[in-house]
């Protein structure tokens, strides 16, 4: 057992070293040579600013903003230091609530009446998803148009530039970056 | 399931199907002495490797041995894991000055880590530093799963080898699992990862100065956002390859810097099944007839796909509750539809059910989306996977072992039937094997009902539940199937960073582990004693679909029955509330 546990020690040393550290290493030089951007977190830089990451999204309230995801986060929404999702059961009353009080922001900020795309009264699973579907895209289109005096058409080309497909053609589903969208809206406005 | 989610599934299993052989060809040889394809690069190292740490190659050992070691190795393992994480705090690479982890959680961890589980108590960014994650995380990701792997080729040596009183040498099945099956694959995975946008840096967190300002919980003005980042590419690469599913963030894969795009979600959910179903392949071949490998993967995929299937229907259906209050969740092209509550939109509902069904049939335990928030039904599927023990792919290694348990068990029953001694793969099956498979089959299964009914029945195990009714026992329910099947991935509302949790889950995560694992070793020793014997007209083949169906019934069988009643308490009686709510 001594013997054991002698050789279990030096195997796991060894080993420490070349998976813990060397490994590691490794993958970090590799990234930070041939991937700089993304390995950095994919930050957005307006000039010597940082306006964000095209990966994490930001909490938006204003009606000339779109909307993202719901965010249950603590202590505030979108806190990318602490991810989260509100692990609420489908039964739970918190659920409700939660999608009761965005659809009633949704309303008093001016959005049409009808049925609202689900992932506009849902939390993300990491409380920092930066997407929403085109279908909550376009729900709120009226709506940001004309809190900026602009024309529908006009908010819909940007939401065309801020829209990914399915990857490859296949993989994954459409979607709409909040955080570029709305960047791009006040990019347009500062002109 | 919509057409869209159907191709994705498509593509996934036949990349998958189609890298078995190959894979599961170079496995065997790894494992036979031989590895042609990296032998030029790795020979060397791994030479090095036995002089420095004093392991002569040749040495054989016996199940006691070998037995004794894998316990040294995990001791070992679990010492250096727990002082990593009290040390951390006067320890370098910590950029966000992070203290030591309590005693309690860092006990929890340990065992998690070296167990395979990789069942988080803790959230990564605000728990870990970047040494912790480097030294004591990411090395057992790979060493534990690579000690997984090390006892299935003990077992499978227990098959080949015939009066001989030794089954292989642990170290030097640890070590070549990690250097020419591990570490290469990693070395390919996690730069791809990289380049879809996953982090891999020692920096701290960014500062972020927000768009539009937001108020905290309390009315307070928050103008700016902390991105939490780090070496995290290195590590989810191993995470999602050695069925270990330990996160590098908190909301583990479902973090848009962990799976940034679909295109990394198909690799991590790739690396998920690669390994368990390529070792079929591998078994086949060692046992020198390939038939029976792919028996064995034929039966993990009959229970597979019909359960897959089911747990995306209950999600796509969405919940009655939303619609009601005019959540429109009808999947069409502009958006995925379905219950999105704990989903990410670059997944919608297709390939954050694949993801799910796939981490909890392999022991992996990664999230893509909550499992906490799924429908009633929905949510049953992955709980009921881990309950059935981790053989449908399970972990790498212990995936395997356990479906050969249960393979004991069935050409026993089958032995019953027709009153003949039961026979595979060429050996005699007597009552030692039957008392060892029971006993790892069965002590598990007991130890997840016990620590529930434990949890359920005491103040601390009911303080920390999150949701209310039968939900919450679900969460509970969920935790120490999870724990007890070292598969690690939770319905994360329940609190279980308490010493309570940290106690009791690691109680039931030392059990998954090594209550199954020493029977394994023990029968390898016993069957590797044994002569051969010849096929007779009375052996029952093992290759056939009447054996996939028996195989797939003893698994459905003994898991039904065991979790059948505790499952009518939690998701079940739910199922039936929701219906009753509309």
């Amino acid at each position: 057992m001594i013997q054991q546990l002698r050789t279990a020690t030096l195997v796991l040393i060894a080993l420490t070293i070349l998976t813990g550290g060397i490994y590691p290493l490794l993958v970090t030089a590799i990234a930070q040579l041939a991937f700089p951007h993304q390995a950095n977190g994919g930050l957005i830089r307006q000039g010597e600013r940082v306006a964000g990451s095209e990966l994490i999204g930001q909490p938006f309230s204003g009606p000339h903003y779109f909307w993202g995801r719901l965010s249950a986060t603590v202590p505030f929404p979108y806190n990318a230091a602490a991810s989260s999702g509100s692990n609420f059961g489908p039964l739970h009353p918190g659920l409700k609530e939660a999608a009761e009080a965005r659809i009633a922001a949704l309303r008093a900020a001016g959005s049409p009446a009808g049925a609202i795309p689900v992932d506009l009264v849902t939390a993300s699973a990491s409380g920092l998803d930066p997407h929403i579907s085109p279908a909550a895209a376009e729900f709120q289109v009226q709506r940001v148009a004309v809190s900026r005096r602009m024309s529908e058409d006009a908010v819909r080309e940007l939401i065309g530039q801020s829209t990914e497909g399915r990857q490859l053609g296949v993989l994954g589903e459409p979607r709409v970056n909040v955080l570029q969208l709305n960047l791009a809206l006040d990019r347009l406005q500062a002109k | 399931m919509t057409a869209a989610g159907l191709l994705q599934v498509g593509i996934y299993l036949g990349v998958l199907l189609a890298c078995v052989k190959p894979l599961g060809s170079y496995m065997a040889k790894v494992y036979s002495g031989s590895a042609p394809l990296l032998e030029g690069v790795v020979g060397p190292l791994e030479r090095l490797l036995y002089r420095l740490c004093g392991v002569d190659k040749s040495a054989e050992m016996t199940w006691r041995q070998y037995a004794l070691a894998v316990l040294a190795f995990s001791l070992a393992s679990f010492i250096a894991v727990y002082a990593w994480q009290r040390t951390q705090g006067w320890l370098p690479l910590n950029p966000q000055a992070l203290p030591a982890v309590s005693p309690d959680s860092a006990f929890n961890t340990a065992v998690s880590f070296t167990t395979n589980t990789n069942w988080q108590g803790y959230g990564g960014e605000t728990t870990m530093s970047y040494l912790t994650q480097m030294l004591a995380l990411t090395v057992q990701n790979f060493v534990s799963a690579a000690a997984g792997m090390a006892v299935l080729m003990a077992l499978i040596r227990g098959f080949t080898r015939h009066t001989s009183h030794t089954i292989g040498n642990f170290w030097v099945d640890l070590l070549r699992g990690t250097l020419y099956i591990f570490l290469p694959l990693s070395l390919v995975l996690a730069p791809l990862l990289v380049s879809q946008g996953v982090v891999q840096t020692f920096a701290a967190s960014h500062e972020v100065r927000l768009l539009q300002p937001t108020v905290d919980a309390e009315g307070k003005k928050v103008t700016t956002q902390a991105i939490a980042v780090g070496p995290a590419a290195s590590q989810i690469a191993i995470k999602q390859l050695g069925t270990n599913g330990g996160g590098f963030f908190n909301v583990n894969s479902s973090h848009p810097l962990e799976n940034p795009t679909p295109l990394s979600n198909f690799l991590e959910l790739l690396a998920i099944l690669l390994i368990p179903a390529a070792l079929c392949h591998t078994f086949g071949e060692l046992v020198g007839d390939r038939r029976q490998g792919w028996a064995l993967l034929a039966a993990m995929l009959v229970i597979f796909a019909p359960l897959l299937a089911s747990t995306t229907i209950c999600e796509q259906s969405g919940n009655p509750l939303l619609a009601q209050l005019g959540a429109d969740q009808a999947a069409s092209d502009s958006q995925p539809g379905g219950n999105m509550e704990g989903k990410e939109n670059r997944f919608g509902i297709a390939n954050s059910t694949l993801w799910a069904v796939a981490t909890t049939a392999a022991s992996n335990g990664s999230v893509n989306s909550m499992h906490d928030s799924y429908t009633p039904l929905g949510g049953l599927v992955p709980m009921w996977l881990m309950q059935l023990g981790e053989v449908v792919f399970g972990g790498v290694g212990s995936g395997l072992y356990g479906m050969l348990l249960f393979a004991i068990v069935a050409v026993f029953l089958s032995g019953l039937m027709v009153g003949r001694t039961p026979e595979y793969l060429g050996k005699k099956l007597g009552a030692f094997e039957m008392k060892m498979a029971s006993l790892a089959i069965l002590f598990p299964c007991a130890m997840v009902l016990v620590g529930t009914a434990v949890a359920i029945s005491s103040d601390s195990g009911r303080e920390t539940i999150f949701n209310t009714g039968p939900h919450g026992f679900s969460e509970v329910l969920y935790a120490f199937s999870s724990a007890g099947n070292n598969n690690g991935s939770a319905f994360a509302g329940l609190g279980a960073n308490t010493p309570f949790y940290n106690g009791l889950l690691g109680l039931s995560m030392l059990v998954g582990r090594f209550w199954v694992m020493l029977p394994v070793l023990a029968i390898a020793g016993s069957l590797a004693s044994k002569k051969s014997v010849p096929v007779g007209p009375g052996t029952l083949p093992t290759h056939t679909p009447l054996f996939v169906v028996l195989l797939v019934a003893v698994v459905i069988v003994v898991g039904a029955l065991s979790f059948f009643p505790a499952l009518a308490l939690g998701p079940i009686v739910e199922h039936l509330l929701m219906a009753a709510a509309l």
